[in-house]
């Protein structure tokens, strides 16, 4: 099952190195990892998007994040009602021919186009993972020269969760 | 006191706190204000400017013949002392040679604080001269561990790193530490306070669940207590005593939680495990109820999962959060330090005087599947000279141990009945261990009598070591159980692999005795096993260090044994 979990650390040398390590030494499966500082500069928010096996899995990728020292905070934020984004950058085969209707194709996603080369557009979009998704698929006719993309960064929405299924650690 | 005089006190302990230092003497400035009053290591290059500062203050510091030597004998001192065991090595070769000792303090969660030379600031990621990336190797195998960038920062990492390394579940904290650093002049003061807000250890159970599990007892028919290593870490023997006692349950130990409970104690089962008692298994096996107390789970105690305690409640009181539910579905969770949580089940003043039907039946397992052993009439069985070390020395003694066969018969034949007297490598199963470890155990305890129950094969790990008993007569008694091979593997190739013994024969061998003699230590190698009593006496009688060179039967196997992939109802050998 894949899973959303967040993490504040302290923002010092080598905790990407310790969280990683432990996802490898444990066997945890990582989709992606994104990290930033958080509007306190000591701190960054790491968002992990895994794929475990079980709920003992799921479990013990939280304790032994929490068992980190420089881990301040983990949630799974799977079962809440979250805001999670991702950024993909799509570079499009396209000729002066085509340019419009890959614009146009592009509108209802929101995605921008950021570059114009002589036989080439780049787009720009941002969304859930799906939404990317759908897109990339829409533009695989074309030719997609090159692909880049972030994993998901997420946040609580302000407003309560609908979910009872909050899932974290059952022993705090 | 006069104003003058406070005054003047006042100054002078700001004098003492506000001091300007170098790193190094900050280093041991720090070990002072945490009480060390030992240290075990080596020196080299980028740890020089630290060893300067040890000769100019005559801290007191063991020079061991190789790191691996120093660390385990910190790990020694860290068990049976119950403080952390400091060590302190160079860059490099120096710091490479002790991620053995870390490892296994790792999984055996001892306080460690592992202090290592790193090349100066300006040339770290430079492939400098000694430099190795101590960090990077030891992040998996440390509770934590600090790169020190600014001398500034010595005073808060040391307070961070004793505090880290001796609280919740002990373990390794390594602290690296740049030559230039550790010349640098800074401002010493020491703090008070701790400010880790991502180390907040549970250490008071829930009480809901205390409540669950007084229920539990109540309802259950044959439960059992398993104690581990948790009860001695947590200094909770005595209220481990009341609770089993006052409960009537059986207890069970492992192997690192050996002496946690009287073993001549009437509700003691002894050890379970891989070799474990053949009633501690089954109790196990057959509870309806089992009460883990500091213990995790292990693979070498449960053996195959799919057969564990299949009847059993669960309850687990762990330290460590991580630990509960990681390999066995826990029923009753309780995250807390084993003493408090004894003393909150102690205090519910429940009782019960039950389980009669069960004792009964446990008691017939143990009359009916004593430990047992063939005597042949010529050679010494190595069962038979445990069971004379533990009477010749009533008991009483700290014995330390490899990993192997021998470590198998010291935990079946010597009865422990008090804590902290029993030192052994249980989750890395690091051979070269028991003779190191047995030093830093002397030098916790030096009235105490230590004996190192070591293999032939184990002890030629370490056993450059014997210069520091040379130099410091310091009284360890060696016992080499020798049967010219590398036991364990000699078994399970014996076992499982049709007899071809792949490198575990040992027939070359140097003279233990002459070897002990080079170091002017005495030596007795005794073949014959009439006289292995009196020769055993005589040496533990005696002052200084003693080595005995025992050969014991070659071919001797231990027993029982849950064959790998094999449930506890399933052992092997727990008959002639």
């Amino acid at each position: 099952m894949i899973r959303t979990i967040t993490a504040t650390v302290n923002n010092s040398s080598g905790v990407l190195n310790r969280i990683t390590g432990l996802f490898a030494r444990r066997q945890f499966n990582i989709e992606s990892i994104t990290v930033g500082v958080t509007e306190n500069p000591e701190i960054s928010r790491m968002t992990f998007v895994v794929n475990v096996d079980n709920d003992r899995a799921l479990d013990q990728v939280i304790k032994q994040l929490n068992k980190q020292v420089d881990v301040l905070k983990v949630r799974d934020i799977s079962g809440d009602t979250i805001v999670a984004r991702e950024l993909a950058l799509i570079k499009v085969v396209s000729t002066p021919q085509n340019r419009s209707e890959i614009e146009t194709l592009a509108r209802p996603f929101r995605a921008s186009i950021v570059d114009v080369g002589r036989d080439s557009v780049t787009l720009q979009v941002t969304g859930d993972h799906q939404k990317v998704e759908a897109l990339i698929d829409l533009l695989k006719p074309y030719g997609i020269k090159e692909l880049a993309r972030t994993g998901a960064t997420a946040l609580k929405r302000s407003s309560k969760s609908q979910s009872q299924e909050l899932k974290y650690s059952f022993i705090q | 006191m006069s104003m003058d005089l406070e005054v003047e006190a006042n100054m002078q302990a700001a004098e003492q706190t506000d001091k300007q230092m170098s790193g190094s003497q900050m280093i041991l400035q720090s070990l002072v204000e945490e009480g060390v009053d030992i240290i075990f290591g080596y020196p080299g290059g980028a740890i020089l400017p630290t060893y300067d500062e040890i000769y100019k203050k005559g801290i007191r510091h063991i020079l061991a013949r190789h790191e691996q030597g120093a660390v385990h004998a910190a790990e020694g001192y860290a068990r049976v002392s119950g403080k952390a065991g400091v060590c302190i090595v160079t860059s490099g070769p120096g710091a490479t040679n002790v991620v053995t000792g870390i490892a296994d303090a790792m999984i055996d969660s001892l306080p460690l604080i592992v202090i290592s030379g790193q090349v100066a600031t300006n040339v770290i990621g430079t492939d400098a001269f000694q430099e190795a990336d101590m960090v990077g190797i030891t992040m998996p195998i440390t509770k934590h561990n600090f790169q020190i960038r600014d001398v500034q920062d010595i005073p808060t990492v040391m307070k961070q790193a004793f505090h880290i390394a001796t609280t919740g579940r002990p373990g390794p904290v390594l602290i690296d530490l740049p030559k230039d650093v550790s010349t640098n002049v800074g401002t010493f003061n020491y703090p008070k306070h701790i400010d880790l807000p991502g180390y907040q250890p549970t250490v008071q159970p829930n009480r809901l669940q205390i409540k669950k599990l007084n229920a539990a007892i109540k309802e259950a028919k044959r439960p059992v207590i398993l104690a581990g290593a948790g009860v001695l870490l947590s200094g909770g023997s005595s209220e481990l005593m009341t609770f089993a006692k006052t409960r009537n349950i059986p207890v069970v130990t492992t192997l690192l939680g050996l002496g946690s409970f009287p073993e001549t104690e009437k509700l003691s089962l002894g050890m379970a495990g891989m070799h474990g008692l053949y009633t501690a298994n089954m109790a196990l096996h057959e509870s309806d109820l089992l009460i883990n107390i500091g213990a995790r789970f292990d693979d070498r105690l449960t053996g195959n999962l799919d057969y564990f305690a299949p009847n059993a409640i669960v309850a687990h009181v762990d330290v460590d959060p991580a630990e509960i539910g990681k390999n066995i579905d826990t029923d009753i969770p309780i995250v807390s330090d084993a003493k408090r949580a004894l003393e909150i089940l102690n205090a519910s003043e429940e009782e019960n005087d039950g389980f009669k039907a069960w004792h009964e039946h446990l008691n017939a397992y143990q009359e009916e599947n004593p430990l047992w052993y063939e005597e042949d009439g010529e050679t010494l069985k190595p069962q038979k000279l445990l069971e004379m070390i533990y009477e010749e020395t009533k008991g009483e003694a700290i014995v330390t141990t490899d990993v192997g066969q021998h470590q198998m018969w010291a935990a079946q034949y010597y009865q422990f009945d008090e804590p902290d007297h029993w030192v052994t490598s249980g989750g890395l199963g690091t051979m070269g261990f028991g003779f190191p470890a047995a030093i830093g155990a002397q030098f916790a305890k030096p009235d105490k009598t230590v004996v190192a129950v070591i293999g032939d094969a184990g002890f030629q790990m370490t056993l450059q070591e014997l210069s520091i008993l040379q130099e410091l007569h310091l009284p360890v008694k060696i016992v080499i159980v020798n049967n010219a091979s590398l036991g364990m593997v000699r078994q399970w190739q014996q076992l499982f692999y049709e007899e071809r013994y792949s490198h575990s024969l040992f027939p070359i061998q140097p003279d233990f005795v002459k070897l002990a003699e080079a170091y002017n230590i005495p030596g007795f190698k005794v073949e014959n096993p009439d006289e292995a009593r009196d020769v055993l006496k005589k040496g533990l009688e005696m002052d200084g260090p003693v080595l005995f060179d025992f050969r014991v039967t070659s071919l001797e196997n231990v027993y029982p044994m849950i064959a790998p992939g094999k449930g506890h109802q399933e052992m092997e050998g727990v008959k002639p």
